[in-house]
């Protein structure tokens, strides 16, 4: 074979690679929707969204309840990581000393390694009795499901939000500096407005992961399936939906599981198309300030 | 009314705040890790170890759990390693800008997004169904790749990014041709931070079990051939706590992950610092 036949062959290879996770996608995708479409035409489309019962054993499908499970534990975290990961990371990127940083640095990523089940476990063992105790009820609740949520989104609001806050040139801050503002005039008037396209994205991020997160969530909240009236309401997400009933699920109830998957995919697209409007943004502002 | 506060005043409050949030973030996790090793380590002696578990797990070890962990993630990174690393060559040294480029980035990224429960779904109905793997390490260590696929895909892009240009334009004009430079200059140059990539994927395989749940099955015997269903270290953790069977037990894998996670966090670090002091040196 000749040079060139290797390098083209190589490259075809290479390319075979790279759409590989093209390919998984589809593949999932097709796969989820062809085993869950089946319950959404059994069950009706609306039933099965706004369905406010989900009762298999008397073919009852409605998902409604986990929808806004989902979305209330995720808010609830939101409120809690936004702020205290914000934080963090303007104090990283701007406050902090090297021996801080040198700190932190490896704390966030340990946070972010450890297993989802290793933090239901901690919460299971540590934050239920504890806000049994606290609060009263059985302690399984959809706050308890919020602070592990919290700590688990933690590190990737932080880590986005940083380099969002370090990329903002440094003749910004200089140049505020140099007119007499404070530092913290600087951080708040100057650089975080220009890193917010950043700190946007990595609440979408967050958002996304809590959204996602199943196991460390089926061990504290509790998996009632209800629309919480207090945040001490126990509630089932759409992820833990999937995970408890899989098990002995057959027929209509095993496609409408993969029915609720289809829902969760559609937020996670969502979020993902709101993620990358806010990139492309930021892409245009940070590129604005060196015209 | 909007200044009630000086400047100088309101720097000093501002600072300790972001002192106190930085600080938080440090207390939470060693109240984790430390109250996870605190009861978990004095479980762990050579008999947890080697052990198999006794009555599902309500006395003796985790040996095959360990196998299992082991195994799944091998094959895991048998199958994301090359297709991780040659996507990001691809990417990074022979895809221009067009639509086909941004379709695959944006399969990466969403891949990255997606649920892990949505993994075990696609798992349990592809592998274990269509494909009749059954449950098996060969399903579960199948859909760990998938989930260990954009990670390492992204961290081997990046490095392979950063590779110094005039490298392959010296290379180039030596006259090798592309592939000789990509395969012996770029890549080799590019190691340290493909290296971190694969044992970020190896951390994301070992302490994952929603992708797992329906694929692997939750067999108590250790896995012989490719085709036996097992039970990885965080399954096991998940189920031997929600069915209360063994506190004691529980707390000890939980501190076998524990322990690996902070092994792959050192490791990783001490890679990224021996490689940014490289490039910096030059």
């Amino acid at each position: 074979m000749s040079r060139e036949t290797d390098e083209f062959l190589i490259e075809k290879g290479l390319f075979l690679t790279a759409i590989s996770s093209v390919i998984v996608i589809a593949l999932i995708i097709i796969f989820i929707f062809w085993e869950g479409y089946p319950a959404i035409v059994n069950v009706g489309f609306f039933n099965f969204i706004f369905g406010m019962d989900w009762s298999p054993s008397n073919g009852l499908y409605g998902v409604f309840p986990m929808i806004i499970g989902s979305l209330a534990i995720t808010g609830l975290s939101l409120l809690m990581a936004v702020p205290l990961g914000v934080f963090c990371a303007i104090f990283m990127a701007e406050i902090a000393p090297g021996k801080m940083r040198k700190i932190l640095r490896p704390t966030l990523q340990t946070l972010s390694g450890i297993p989802s089940v290793v933090y239901g476990f901690f919460g299971l063992i540590i934050l239920v009795p504890f806000m049994r105790v606290q609060f009263g009820g059985t302690g399984f609740s959809m706050l308890t499901a919020s602070l592990i949520l919290t700590v688990m989104i933690l590190p990737i609001i932080v880590s986005v939000s940083e380099d969002a806050i370090k990329s903002v040139p440094s003749e910004y801050k200089e140049a505020s500096l140099a007119l007499g503002a404070t530092h913290w005039q600087t951080i708040k008037n100057v650089i975080f407005p220009a890193a917010i396209p950043g700190v946007i994205t990595s609440i979408i991020l967050g958002m996304g992961r809590a959204i996602g997160e199943t196991l460390a969530i089926i061990m504290v909240a509790g998996n009632v399936v209800q629309i919480p009236t207090s945040i001490l309401d126990p509630v089932r997400a759409l992820t833990s939906n999937i995970a408890i009933e899989m098990g002995y699920a057959t027929g209509t109830h095993y496609n409408a599981l993969f029915a609720t998957g289809i829902v969760l995919i559609f937020m996670i697209l969502i979020l993902l198309v709101i993620a990358n409007y806010f990139h492309y943004k930021k892409k245009v502002t940070v590129g604005g300030g060196y015209l | 009314m909007y200044r009630i506060l000086s400047p100088k005043i309101s720097q000093k409050i501002m600072k300790s705040i972001f002192w106190v949030s930085g600080l938080i973030t440090i207390f939470i996790l060693l109240i984790i890790i430390g109250y996870i090793l605190l009861k978990g380590l004095p479980v762990i002696n050579l008999e947890f170890i080697f052990a198999e578990p006794i009555d599902s797990g309500r006395a003796g070890g985790i040996f095959p759990m360990i196998i299992s962990t082991a195994y799944v993630t091998l094959i895991a990174l048998l199958v994301a390693t090359p297709l991780g690393v040659g996507a990001a060559v691809y990417l990074a040294e022979y895809a221009g800008e067009g639509r086909l480029v941004a379709a695959i980035r944006f399969g990466a990224e969403t891949l990255s997004s997606i649920p892990s429960i949505i993994f075990g779904l696609f798992g349990l109905a592809f592998f274990v169904i269509y494909l009749d793997m059954g449950w098996s390490v060969l399903s579960g260590g199948l859909t760990l790749a998938l989930m260990a696929l954009p990670t390492i895909l992204a961290a081997s892009e990046v490095s392979i990014e950063s590779v110094n240009k005039s490298y392959s334009e010296g290379s180039l004009a030596l006259g090798a041709t592309k592939w000789q430079t990509v395969y012996q200059v770029v890549v080799p140059a590019a190691m340290p931070g493909i290296t971190t990539g694969v044992i970020l994927g190896m951390g994301r395989a070992i302490a994952e079990a929603a992708a797992i749940l329906y694929t692997v099955g939750a067999a108590l015997a250790i896995p012989i051939s490719f085709m036996d269903p097992a039970r990885p270290l965080p399954l096991h953790l998940y189920i031997l706590a929600t069915e209360g069977i063994s506190l004691d037990n529980a707390y000890g894998t939980a501190a076998v992950l524990v322990i690996i996670i902070l092994v792959i966090t050192v490791v990783t670090n001490t890679l990224v610092d021996r490689y940014t002091k490289k490039m910096m040196g030059r």
